[in-house]
């Protein structure tokens, strides 16, 4: 008999995708029975009242969470968030329940010995339901009480050689795809500048002095398999120079049926002969591509690196060898103003070690915002409000047509006088002379 | 308590509030950038004089012990 009737949350599992309900149940059952015999340091029932609670929210419409606290571990600003409920005497077990984020490896890339030594540390310190992971990418660890905060972050860096992730004003846990590891559109190592840039700014990450969060993300392609350029104030987006390439007998062995398009994907249902014309060259966003029967060209100047060609035939064309990334800023989720994509800032970096290059026009934007920012202002927020000129001025980047995205759009540029042959002043009465009133 | 770190304290008790944005310490050093007046406040919260209070989404500062604190929400 569970300990709250939650009629709501059971229709919920009725549905035919899995169920977080479910989930919090079967934890709720392990942590009755204890098959393992853990000494349980928060209550036992902690997931059965988390059950309770939200079906009471469910109930008012209303939430019973109380936002924030003074809780985290000694020195850092980051990584726990606190969390008390507004009806301890009906749940006790979630009076206190807060949340602690654990920087995930790069790529998230876990050996099935870690995962098994933080899900018991969780089941024995906290209420053992995670979040695998957040949208952040952090490991979340949903629920524990203050006491076991310092004792859970001993063992998590002395035990497990790990850290806390980022929240509150601080560089949030750096993200990246899974790039070169297993992906042949890697256009730069995403892995080794996200692991080497949370090294180098672990004060930015653990005490925080931001008006606001800040996310880095690494792309290594256009594909954007961590949507770093619509969900990060930084997005690294891997990219290159020269021309895709093209394997002519590889196009022919696609549209000859030979090779399945798309890597064999969307294989479920027939939906015939490969057409390489309405698949592929059609498709194109640019219109960059023509195909004459026998041979695919491609105009690359006009190219935008939207991948869907390189996706269709994977083993015909190719991202080009002169690799590097883009650069886009301000991406930020619908708080103020509404959502904002990335924009471009810079079009092409060359990616490599020790990424001096784009550590400079990461520590030019952080002391510009950092100063100019408002309280709780995304950097995408501060650009719109003192525009991408600015922007460009601080990072000392030369403005170009790329910066625009069309005429009279943009709202980033405006001319300074000393830009405009001839300046402002005019002699008003040499332009009356040749114009009447 | 240096002195940099006895004008935060100094600014803070002049001030009705307990929590404060990192943006409030600025004005109170301006020949020292951003960087500068965080390391005084790191140095402030590792002397446990300052302590962090976080909503999640935003971090604020306070002197130790100042505002709502875990035992008033019931904890131990």
């Amino acid at each position: 008999m569970a300990k709250h009737p939650t009629p709501k949350l059971d229709q919920l599992e009725s549905g035919p995708w899995p169920s977080f309900v479910s989930d919090i149940k079967q934890e709720a059952a392990n942590r009755a029975a204890n098959p393992n015999n853990v000494e349980y340091q928060i209550p036992v029932d902690c997931p059965e009242d988390l059950l309770g609670v939200l079906e009471l929210s469910y109930t008012d419409g209303e939430t019973h969470w109380k936002h924030g606290g003074i809780v985290g571990v000694f020195g850092y600003g980051g990584g726990v968030i606190g969390r008390y409920c507004d009806q301890p005497e009906k749940f006790p077990g979630v009076a206190h329940f807060h949340t602690v984020r654990v920087n995930q490896p790069a790529a998230k890339y876990y050996k099935t010995d870690f995962l098994r030594q933080i899900c018991d540390l969780w089941d024995m310190r906290g209420s053992g339901i995670t979040n695998m992971h957040g949208a952040t990418g952090d490991i979340i660890l949903l629920g524990t009480q203050t006491p076991q905060l310092e004792e859970l972050f001993f063992e998590l860096t002395h035990k497990m050689n790990q850290d806390l992730g980022g929240s509150g004003s601080n560089l949030r846990t750096p993200e990246a795809c899974l790039g070169m590891s297993r992906c042949e559109y890697a256009c730069y190592d995403t892995q080794d500048i996200c692991y080497q840039l949370t090294l180098d700014y672990q004060d930015e990450l653990h005490r925080p002095a931001f008006p606001y969060k800040f996310k880095f993300k690494f792309d290594g392609c256009p594909n954007g398999c961590v949507a770093a350029m619509a969900r990060s104030d930084f997005a690294l987006v891997g990219t290159w120079k020269d021309d895709i390439k093209i394997d002519d007998s590889a196009v022919k062995a696609y549209v000859g049926g030979e090779f399945a398009p798309n890597a064999g994907a969307h294989s479920g249902r027939d939906w015939g002969k490969f057409d390489i014309q309405a698949e592929v060259v059609d498709r194109c966003p640019t219109k960059c591509m023509s195909w004459n029967g026998s041979k695919l060209s491609i105009n690359n100047r006009e190219c935008t690196r939207c991948m869907h060609c390189i996706n269709t035939m994977p083993r015909a064309l190719h991202i080009g060898d002169e690799r590097g990334a883009s650069i886009l800023v301000g991406a930020k989720a619908p708080v103020l103003d509404g959502a904002q994509m990335g924009s471009l800032l810079v079009p092409f970096i060359e990616v490599t070690q020790p990424y001096d290059e784009v550590k400079e026009v990461i520590e030019k934007i952080w002391d510009w915002w950092m100063e100019d920012g408002k309280n709780r202002e995304r950097l995408g927020e501060t650009i719109r409000r003192l525009s991408f000129q600015r922007l460009l001025e601080v990072t000392g980047i030369p403005a170009q047509p790329v910066h625009v995205k069309e005429p009279r759009h943009n709202p980033f540029m405006f001319f300074k006088e000393e830009e405009v042959p001839g300046g402002w002043e005019r002699d008003l009465d040499d332009y009356r002379s040749r114009h009447q009133r | 308590m240096n002195e940099d770190q006895q004008k935060i304290v100094d600014f803070i008790k002049s001030k009705s509030k307990t929590k404060f944005y990192f943006n409030d310490f600025l004005e109170l050093f301006p020949d020292q950038g951003p960087r500068g007046v965080k390391k005084i406040l790191t140095s402030m919260v590792q002397a446990e004089i300052m302590e962090f209070w976080s909503s999640g989404s935003t971090t604020m500062y306070g002197l130790k012990g100042a505002g709502k604190q875990s035992q008033a929400e019931g904890e131990s």
